[in-house]
């Protein structure tokens, strides 16, 4: 995605769960730092408002529209044992491209192919899903969060390479293995402006305006 | 109860120091947050091969918790048990905050504050240092989600991230067992903006135990 492209996430059925990560496209050793972007912003759920932060203190994305209420920044993705124990073996060979398939071996595979790895695979965004956390630190996935036609729309303030796994949420409790896909519509956006609900929404992310406009100082084109 | 007569290694860290060493399997090791509230960012790999290591998402994934306390084990990110949390007189540790450096601390506080010491620049200190088993050196590519031991950083209901006050106190310890070898990464955080630590931060001191 380049900066300045609206990017929406459609969700195709219920409690449908869309892992992502984000990359900076230049220099991808810069990505989506989960603990920045909540400490930045004081919350542990995302929602419209919200932008998300590179763990050099820029931001990747802002989150211009919402009709979810709740995504999950804090769960992380399914491995091949958890599918395994939840959903059962399955395998190429009989299931063809039914098989089932790990959020973990999934972004590894998609990492692959911009010379990213395990050692890249950081903590991910869970888009559609809604993780409530107890006085006690319990964690429990709610289910019947999302709708299907329901969307977020995420606007890149940086350019970005975006990893998208649409899979089961890793505290779902369903035994049947039904991702639900997502749709992606793109669309030029305006440059966010003074009043960007995203930038005024906290001093903090005012600061994280100018460390990314920064960046884009004289860039061709520059939104900015 | 493990007592400092029997340590294998025992040493003080001042505030704002990284520190680094490796357990084998079945050693104990200890932090002691010497004078309260102090936040100890760590980081666990497998000794002998570093890409894997401690992964927050695979231990409060599996523990459905996402508090870090006697009983947790921290899991890697091939979801192996890497330690086993066996003693804790603080209570709750957290490992959602992650660690500052001089780029959130920009955010986070002024964009004057770059140039004041943080967790990341520790650990990267301390990666450059450092002479692994592999020919592939560490760099920020290693550092994922850390623990902070000794903070207390609570989710609300609703959703909200609160830096809370502490709930450690001087003398407060935790002692973790090694289930593999274990390279450990420590920065003892020198932030001085935030409140989690009173402005202050303070030695802490590492402890190790051999197998009885």
């Amino acid at each position: 995605m380049r900066r300045g492209i609206v990017l929406r996430l459609i969700a195709q059925g219920e409690d449908a769960n869309v892992a992502a990560l984000f990359y900076n496209r230049e220099q991808p050793l810069e990505r989506y730092n989960m603990a920045d972007t909540l400490k930045a912003q004081h919350i542990a759920h995302l929602t419209s408002g919200c932008v998300v932060y590179s763990d050099m203190g820029r931001i990747l994305c802002s989150i211009v529209a919402d009709t979810c209420g709740w995504h999950d920044p804090l769960c992380g993705l399914t491995d091949a044992q958890l599918i395994v124990e939840r959903y059962g073996a399955t395998r190429f060979q009989e299931q063809r491209n039914q098989r089932f398939v790990s959020g973990r071996e999934a972004m590894l595979v998609e990492l692959g192919k911009y010379g990213l790895g395990e050692r890249d695979l950081v903590a991910n965004i869970n888009f559609f899903s809604k993780v409530v956390v107890d006085d006690d630190g319990a964690m429990r996935l709610a289910t019947g969060h999302s709708l299907a036609g329901q969307y977020v729309d995420l606007r890149f303030e940086m350019d970005t390479l975006v990893l998208l796994h649409a899979g089961p949420h890793p505290l779902g409790t369903s035994t049947t293995y039904a991702p639900r896909g997502v749709q992606l519509q793109a669309r030029r956006a305006a440059p966010p402006g003074a009043d960007d609900p995203c930038r005024t929404r906290c001093p903090e992310n005012a600061r994280g305006f100018i460390n990314t406009e920064r960046l884009y100082l004289g860039a061709t084109g520059s939104a900015g | 109860m493990i007592g400092p007569a029997v340590a294998a290694s025992d040493e003080l860290v001042p505030a704002g120091e990284p520190w680094m060493g490796t357990l084998r399997r079945g050693q104990k090791f200890r932090i002691v947050d010497v004078e309260g509230n102090q936040a100890v960012d760590t980081l666990f790999y497998n000794a002998d091969d570093t890409a894997e290591h401690y992964s927050a998402q695979n231990t409060i994934q599996a523990q459905q918790r996402i508090y870090l306390t006697a009983g947790t084990v921290l899991l890697s990110n091939r979801g192996q048990p890497m330690l086993r949390i066996v003693e804790d007189t603080c209570g709750r540790h957290d490992t959602l905050g992650g660690a500052c450096s001089s780029e959130s601390n920009t955010v986070r506080y002024a964009l004057g504050k770059r140039y004041m010491h943080s967790c990341r620049d520790s650990f990267l200190l301390a990666l450059a240092r450092h002479r692994g088993p592999s020919e592939v050196g560490m760099t920020k590519r290693d550092l994922p989600s850390n623990i902070n031991f000794f903070m207390n950083v609570p989710v609300t209901p609703a959703g909200q991230l609160r830096f809370a006050d502490g709930i450690s106190a001087a003398g407060r310890h935790v002692d973790l067992l090694a289930l593999m070898d274990t390279l450990v990464l420590i920065s003892n955080c020198p932030q001085l903006n935030n409140p989690c630590n009173a402005y202050d931060p303070t030695p802490i001191r590492v402890m190790t135990w051999d197998p009885a």
